[in-house]
């Protein structure tokens, strides 16, 4: 193992910032109270929650009413699905139901297995495709939007290859055709800035450990005019949509991080792009490399690229023996030894993802790392290209 | 994810056999149906004490860490072996030699096995040998893998 370790997988999780920590640090013990007791204790504890909830709702343009504190951006996402799902808005099982959600091919696996679920039970589920750039055309949500469909459910940006989708144009095609319009932005919380009204969304989810916060909290903007039933039930916590004691120090520390997050967002854009940029193209010049996904329409962290001949996880492996870690669509690295269909999505061939890579960048990377990164690439590149049968000259 | 163990991950990352042999007695080329790794292995075979015997053996491969280390001990388990033993060499050896896989990547061992016997058909069919009938039925298995293969992933080889 090597002694320098680079951390490139900020897609799957991040550090939490010091700051955050300190944040959070009173409400373990100092201030635990339960936020639904009336005494003292419990009052400091829903100053916090609703200090947290109106720092959050101000973030993205919404109420602080309409933020619904989840246990995971998972849950976010299963919520605002079958929320909407199984609400009387839909009348599933009666003459005027409303069975038929639109998604589409590229969704995280928090939206895609949700959406199958419904499928399995009744629901119509369209499953657009996106183009060679990993983009949704917003005509195809309108061209499938039929009297029947309750729901749009649309990532804002994509977790494998970056790609942000148009999704204010599709909202205010969801609004012009009243159709609930649902945005799974764990990818883009924090990173883009969001406006909910303006963009039309109804139902939004989000993730505080994307964003340098504890894991195991995420939210739920649902606008107050849409109506959803909880997936949840017991006390009647979040205006009964999420019942359970709430996750104070969680709920603190994802404020906390939006709030650093809101003041490094433009600094960090500019600095993290360069720095993308730098090695994109540095990695480009290895041979029988390619990117994949949209090069402009991409969020500033991303960079996913397949090389020729050889396997991600032996890629993955073998740079992280020399302390690099990233990640990688190959089969061979998935539960289901399927390729990720995000990249099949794209149009990439089995053999395309196979050798496929995601580097994802964050805060604590440094300009000054990319070099040494670029050339353990491409070292490791190279030596897996030795041992295998392909007999191109590289 | 299961993790590797050392055994495995030393195989992966420092294979010792890894190499194409000029002009091979035996050739066995496979991929693997699964998620589309491709494994070569060559053999040179020479009689040794009246028995014919693989006395250099190598491989090549595309694949996941597993494919790999699986690659790298099947070559030790056959090298100096008899023709009649190295056929014997099963993907559980293979297996059990690493000190275990994870669940998910034992079919990776698979390719090691395969690419053996193929490697070995091949050198009996050139030198027209008389092919045990288990070993002829391995090669038309092997084949309609290697069918649906190349139906699957279409590359190149
Ligand atoms: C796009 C997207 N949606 C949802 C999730 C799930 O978030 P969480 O890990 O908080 O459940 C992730 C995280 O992997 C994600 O990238
Ligand atoms: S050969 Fe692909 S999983 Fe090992």
């Amino acid at each position: 193992m090597s002694s320098k370790r680079i951390y490139l997988d900020h897609s799957a999780t991040t550090p939490v910032a010091e700051e955050v920590i300190e944040a959070m640090e009173p409400y373990f013990s100092e201030k635990f109270g339960n936020p639904s007791s009336l005494h003292s204790f419990g009052r400091e504890s829903r100053d916090a929650l609703e200090k947290s909830r109106k720092q959050i709702a101000d973030f993205i343009g919404a109420r602080p009413s309409e933020i619904i504190f989840t246990g995971v951006g998972t849950e976010a996402d299963n919520l605002a699905i079958m929320g909407v799902a199984f609400s009387e808005n839909a009348a599933f099982g009666t003459k005027n139901q409303r069975n038929h959600i639109i998604t589409s091919k590229i969704e995280h696996p928090a939206v895609r297995e949700t959406c199958k679920y419904l499928e399995k039970r009744g629901w119509k589920i369209t499953w657009l495709d996106v183009n060679s750039e990993g983009l949704i055309n917003p005509r195809d949500v309108e061209n499938a939007i039929t009297k029947e469909t309750i729901l749009v459910t649309i990532m804002h940006v994509n977790n494998e290859i970056g790609t942000i989708q148009p999704i204010e144009e599709i909202g205010k095609i969801c609004a012009k055709h009243k159709v609930y319009f649902h945005t799974d932005a764990v990818q883009s919380y924090g990173k883009i800035s969001i406006n909910v009204k303006k963009m039309n969304i109804d139902l939004l989810s989000a993730s505080a450990h994307k964003i340098y916060g504890p894991k195991g909290i995420g939210f739920l903007y649902v606008h107050q005019d849409v109506k959803i039933v909880p997936i949840t039930h017991g006390g009647g916590h979040e205006t009964g949509l999420r019942s359970g004691t709430e996750n104070i120090p969680g709920i603190v520390g994802f404020a906390k991080a939006t709030e650093l997050a809101s003041k490094n967002m433009k600094s960090e854009a500019e600095r993290i792009g360069k720095m993308k940029d730098k090695l994109v193209k540095e990695l480009l010049k290895i041979p029988g490399s390619r990117i994949n996904g949209s090069k402009d329409q991409r969020i500033y962290v991303n960079i996913n690229i397949s090389f020729e001949g050889v396997e991600g996880e032996a890629l993955l492996l073998r740079l992280d023996e020399k302390g690099i870690a990233v990640s990688t669509g190959s089969a061979c690295s998935s539960k289901s030894l399927e390729p990720s269909p995000v990249l099949t999505a794209i149009g990439l061939k089995p053999e395309q993802a196979h050798g496929s890579l995601r580097i994802t960048f964050g805060k604590e990377n440094r300009e000054e790392d990319i070099d040494y990164i670029a050339e353990q690439i491409k070292n490791v590149v190279g030596s897996l290209r030795k041992i295998s049968p392909f007999k191109k000259n590289w | 994810m299961e993790q590797y163990n050392k055994k495995v991950m030393q195989h992966f990352l420092k294979p010792k056999n890894v190499g194409e042999i000029k002009n091979p007695d035996g050739v066995g080329k496979v991929g693997n149906l699964v998620c589309g790794d491709i494994m070569h292995v060559f053999i040179k075979v020479k009689e040794i004490k009246g028995k014919d015997t693989i006395y250099q053996i190598k491989f090549q491969t595309l694949g996941c860490a597993a494919a790999v280390a699986t690659s790298d001990v099947v070559i030790d388990l056959a090298k100096g072996k008899t023709i009649q033993d190295a056929l014997k060499i099963t993907n559980q050896d293979v297996v059990r030699e690493l000190g275990g896989l994870p669940a998910i990547k034992v079919h990776c061992s698979l390719l090691a096995e395969q690419a053996l016997s193929e490697a070995i058909y091949d050198y009996m069919i050139k030198k027209g040998k008389k092919v045990p009938k288990e070993l002829e039925e391995k090669h038309k298995r092997n084949q309609e893998h290697e069918k649906n293969f190349h139906d699957k992933f279409k590359c190149e080889k």
